[in-house]
């Protein structure tokens, strides 16, 4: 069930004033945050946010497309290489 | 053999189940066109009148995004994901499930077909 618009968009209150303060300044500072959860508002357009993914922060510069997701959508918690390639497992075995 | 919106020839079906031979128009919006249009969804297509189908045609254009231009309008949603880098655009990118299926068996619709197996020997 999506959230009750009379909510408003979920996003961490600590977030949100670290980028207001930001705003006010008129600064460009990377914010490390552990809120994938928070929304992405118009105001957070134009900075670079680092997005915890379980491991370390990941920079996301915030665009206007952006705005409605959800912060962790740009900070991939998995890591996927691709399937070892059969011929050079083969290798492996005989050495 | 009419022809609606562009390219579509429904066959001598009846109405309601011809028009959702347009991509973008299924039961639901075939049955409201013909209530709209006043047109008997039991009648085939091969007994519409030219007029009937000048209004029904007009209809859809007038309410309904449909062909080319529905289609358009998926990839650029498709192409916005994938530009700006989400999950879901590289779920999109990859053609693996979107939306938090399981991949470990099945999402065969996504992933197409099975790889072909080498057969062992003996």
């Amino acid at each position: 069930m999506s959230r009750s618009s009379k909510k408003g968009p979920y996003v961490d209150p600590k977030l949100l004033k670290k980028i207001r303060m930001l705003n006010e300044t008129g600064e460009k500072k990377i914010i490390k945050t552990w809120s994938r959860a928070s929304t992405i508002v118009p105001e957070m357009v134009g900075h670079t946010i680092a997005v915890y993914n379980g491991m370390k922060h990941i920079p996301v510069y915030i665009t206007e497309n952006m705005v409605g997701h959800k912060l962790g959508e740009f900070s991939f918690t998995r890591r996927f290489g691709g399937h070892t390639n059969k011929s050079a497992k083969k290798g492996e075995v005989k050495k | 053999m009419a022809r609606i919106v562009g390219v579509e020839i429904p066959s001598n079906k009846k109405v309601h189940i011809a028009l959702r031979y347009i991509y973008g128009i299924g039961p639901t919006r075939a049955i409201e066109i013909c209530k709209n249009t006043g047109v008997d969804p039991e009648k085939r297509v091969k007994d519409l009148t030219e007029d009937e189908i000048s209004k029904i045609s007009s209809f859809i254009q007038q309410n309904y995004k449909v062909e080319g231009e529905l289609r358009t309008e998926i990839m650029r949603n498709i192409k916005r994901l994938i530009d700006i880098g989400c999950y879901r655009g590289l779920r999109h990118k990859l053609g693996l499930p979107v939306r938090g299926q399981r991949t470990r068996s099945n999402a065969r619709t996504r992933k197409g077909p099975r790889p072909s197996r080498i057969k062992k020997k003996k």
